[in-house]
């Protein structure tokens, strides 16, 4: 795998932590914040640690507590690949 | 917190119920199986229990955990609270209760739960063993716990008043509605109570076997015969109901429509048992208990719903402490919990909705199974068919594995 997507994000979500009832994932959900999505910390803990195991990029919890949308758990996710 | 005697018009009593049973989901479907002897009992599908020496139990079948519960909430919760969550929203919306338009700080939550989320801990503990502990859940944290079902009720809903939840298995269908009333005395105007278990597992399972109290007769029909002489232990079964519970004043000020009220209530645990001696029981106190509270002598309790444990001792137990009140054949006694299986916490929760039910249609519904009462036990038990009441006082027995008794007067208004 060279670059995660959001697409990628999206489906982990829906996978691990359920599917919002106010939201769609398919809509452009990239910059909202999670807590706006319906994921609280124990969702947004329980979405990187199945990135770690998918992915294989490994998260620490500090840096789980600054991913506050899914953008920016990308983000990561891809600066992690390409170091 | 102050407590309030509470005046006649005060009184608690049931507005809402929610029912999730082996023989139906919701309560009218519950009750019309129900009256007409209808068992949800059979082969234990939610895994393979073929080498287990007890295959039989009351699944609910007709729930889907994906269909009934929101997505996100159905990922962090067992089974046994999305029955709980369903039975629940069910009871608010029979109850006509709009938890949007209350105080949240007068709402209350106690549920009760024997079990907690087995089944869920089960997939994360195969996940720790087969991959690895970085593979567990979070939500293992909060699904196994048995308050999740109260705790998710009150967060779904918006409620902040008092929360709680009472483990006393068996009886703690009944206890929660006691401490239901008490919070009633102090500032909530509106509980959701009752409870739920669901612990068909494999994990769970061996749990409860361990007890050796269990049916392993793999014939449906003939695994759970409470008060027989055939009696070989209980099946298990999964779900139970929640309650609206209120006071008459303020529930009929709102325009609801109770169907009884709860009378009264007492509890009492059973001493030690002594290696060598007949174990002593004291469910007869808590029956005397519940009857002098509500002011009620034995010849106006129309109906008993037994606790039915279906092990020859304990249901002779029972037999002495209903004969010893009511006198023999003095009431008719009735176990619809043979169609099934015994729910746990959520096993007293279902008898007292069933037992408002009678109250409300006048009908006593069957105990299933049983040919002959053992004459021993000089019990008028409501056997094969429903019986036509009136009923207008009805009282609900239940035992709690480790010495827990409960008893519960239901009276129409």
């Amino acid at each position: 795998m060279t670059t995660f997507t959001l697409d990628d994000m999206r489906r982990i979500m829906g996978g691990c932590a359920g599917v919002p009832d106010t939201v769609d994932l398919a809509d452009d959900i990239g910059e909202v914040s999670f807590v706006e999505l319906g994921y609280d910390s124990l969702a947004v803990l329980e979405m990187a640690a199945r990135i770690q195991q998918q992915i294989g990029v490994r998260i620490p919890d500090d840096a789980v507590d600054e991913m506050k949308t899914p953008q920016a758990a990308v983000d990561y996710v891809n600066r992690r690949l390409a170091a | 917190m102050t407590e309030r005697t509470l005046a006649g018009g005060e009184r608690p009593v049931v507005t809402g119920i929610g029912v999730a049973a082996p023989n139906g989901l919701g309560t009218q479907a519950y009750w019309s199986a129900t009256l007409d002897g209808k068992s949800g009992l059979g082969r234990i599908t939610r895994f393979d229990s073929e080498r287990y020496p007890v295959r039989v139990a009351g699944e609910v079948s007709e729930f889907d955990d994906t269909e009934h519960v929101p997505s996100r909430l159905a990922v962090q919760t067992d089974h046994w609270s999305h029955l709980g969550l369903t039975a629940a929203d069910m009871a608010l919306r029979d109850a006509g209760v709009e938890p949007g338009e209350l105080p949240e700080y007068a709402m209350a939550v106690v549920t009760a739960s024997s079990s907690g989320g087995t089944e869920f801990g089960q997939r994360e503990i195969e996940k720790l063993w087969s991959q690895g502990s970085q593979y567990v859940g979070v939500y293992q944290s909060i699904a196994w716990f048995y308050a999740a079902t109260t705790g998710q009720i009150s967060i779904r809903y918006g409620m902040r008043g008092p929360c709680g939840v009472i483990c006393s298995e068996q009886a703690g269908g009944l206890d929660v509605v006691a401490q239901a009333r008490r919070l009633l005395r102090q500032d909530a105007t509106v509980v959701v109570t009752g409870g739920t278990d669901a612990s068909l597992c494999p994990y769970g399972l061996v749990a409860q076997i361990s007890t050796g109290l269990l049916s392993t007769r793999d014939d449906p029909e003939r695994a759970y015969l409470p008060f027989d002489a055939e009696a070989c232990g209980y099946v298990p079964g999964e779900g139970g109901a929640m309650l609206i519970v209120e006071s008459q004043a303020e529930a009929l000020a709102r325009g609801a429509r109770p169907y009884g009220a709860i009378a009264g209530y007492g509890a009492t645990f059973d001493p030690r048992p002594v290696q060598g001696q007949e174990s002593r029981s004291n469910l007869q106190r808590a029956i005397t208990l519940a009857l002098e509270e509500a002011k009620v002598i034995p010849d106006q309790v129309d109906v008993v719903f037994a606790d039915a444990l279906g092990v020859p001792e304990a249901d002779l137990a029972e037999a002495r402490a209903i004969s010893a009140v009511f006198g023999p054949y003095g009431v008719p006694v009735t176990a619809p919990k043979t169609m099934t299986g015994r729910l746990y916490a959520g096993g007293a929760a279902l008898d007292l909705a069933t037992a408002l039910l009678a109250i409300r249609d006048g009908v006593i519904p069957p105990t299933v199974g049983v040919r002959a009462t053992a004459p021993a036990y000089e019990l008028d038990l409501v056997r094969s068919a429903a019986r036509d009441g009136p009923v207008r006082r009805a009282l609900v027995l239940a035992r709690g594995h480790g010495g827990f008794n409960a008893a519960l007067l239901v009276t129409d208004l």
